[in-house]
């Protein structure tokens, strides 16, 4: 039986990862090397946040201490996000926010297909209405990784660089959490384990593609789902809170 | 060094099931895939389409605006050309 705990830490580790790569994606927002990006990159920010807005709602619920969605995204300190590293980690570059997207969008999917059938009627709703956006998302920048993969010289070399720098973290996507066989055994929805081989199996083919070399595993090991956070989260946070922080209970 | 600038794409839009595609402006993207997808971001976000054309603008053969007059004109006196003329039996609706 999974406690009331768990099932809450599960929900918020769905929606911070949302919540804190909208926030990634949103800074691209008039910077874009053109202007059909720039929309679509925002738009995909907003996709995230609206996904966000709800989990952390469903999350607050389950709680049960009273905290809504605004307070879940704005007033936690930063060992309280339940966020992967992945996705807080700077944009860098375009090829580098096409990659992430795409490691990120390809898990999503693979998350959200299962979470449509979960126990959790409110979170089976929730996977229904995002699976059909990350579904574009996935479609979007896998079709970019395999364009600037396979494009020019410079390209090429980016996007690699961008694999590189990111393959690392994605052993956290599929590192065992606390209390998550039990939320599996309850029907909530998978440990994230059981989609590593689907992710692979889809990731591999399309690196091929894009003519990229995947790196071998590392023993490297990063944290964030568990609260442990790299550098970079804090000045996300600061960017992202300052509104709340400064103006407390401030709506517009 | 060569700077190369991507394709110009018009899009088309159809609004609902049953209207035709109509002309809503232009993006720019390397090839017609992405066109479609930056379509879709530019021009469908308020829930504007069912369906997306792209056509690589060079692709478009257009009328010379210099030819207007030898084109359109010689139409302007050619009323008879409208079905205005026929008396229709009240049978016939809807025409």
């Amino acid at each position: 039986m999974a406690t009331n705990q768990e099932h809450t830490e599960y929900v918020l580790r769905i929606g911070d990862n949302a919540l804190i790569l909208g926030q990634r994606l949103s800074e691209w927002c008039g910077h874009a090397p053109v202007l059909e990006e720039d929309m679509a990159l925002a738009n995909m920010a907003l996709d995230l946040i609206g996904q966000a807005r709800m989990l952390l709602t469903r999350a607050g619920a389950l709680e049960g201490e009273g905290r809504d969605e605004d307070r879940l995204a704005f007033l936690r300190t930063e060992g309280h996000y339940r966020n992967l590293t992945l996705c807080e980690l700077p944009n860098h570059d375009f090829a580098r926010t096409k990659v992430r997207n795409y490691l990120f969008s390809t898990f999503q999917v693979l998350l959200l297909s299962r979470l449509v059938g979960s126990t959790d009627a409110e979170l089976a709703a929730i996977a229904g209405k995002s699976l059909k956006e990350a579904r574009y998302h996935q479609q979007h920048s896998g079709d970019w990784v395999i364009r600037l993969g396979d494009g020019t010289e410079e390209s090429h070399r980016r996007t690699q660089e961008a694999l590189d720098y990111l393959w690392p973290y994605t052993a956290e996507l599929f590192a065992p959490a606390p209390g998550e066989d039990a939320i599996a055994a309850a029907g909530i929805g998978p440990a994230w384990h059981e989609l590593e081989q689907s992710w692979e199996a889809q990731v591999h083919p399309l690196m091929v593609e894009a003519t990229l070399t995947v790196p071998p595993r590392t023993p490297f090991k990063s944290y964030g789902k568990f609260g442990r956070h790299s550098e970079h989260m804090g000045h996300v946070l600061a960017t992202m809170q300052y509104m709340q922080r400064t103006y407390p209970d401030t709506q517009w | 060094m060569e700077k190369k600038e991507w394709p110009l794409w018009e899009v088309f839009i159809r609004s609902r099931n049953g209207l035709d595609h109509k002309h809503c402006g232009s993006v720019h993207a390397p090839d017609a895939r992405i066109a479609l997808q930056v379509a879709r971001d530019v021009y469908t976000r308020r829930m504007e389409g069912v369906s997306i054309w792209v056509v690589q603008a060079d692709h478009i053969v257009a009328s010379d605006p210099d030819a207007k007059p030898e084109l359109f004109d010689p139409a302007e006196d050619k009323i008879y050309r409208h079905p205005t003329f026929y008396k229709l039996p009240d049978e016939v609706n809807h025409m």
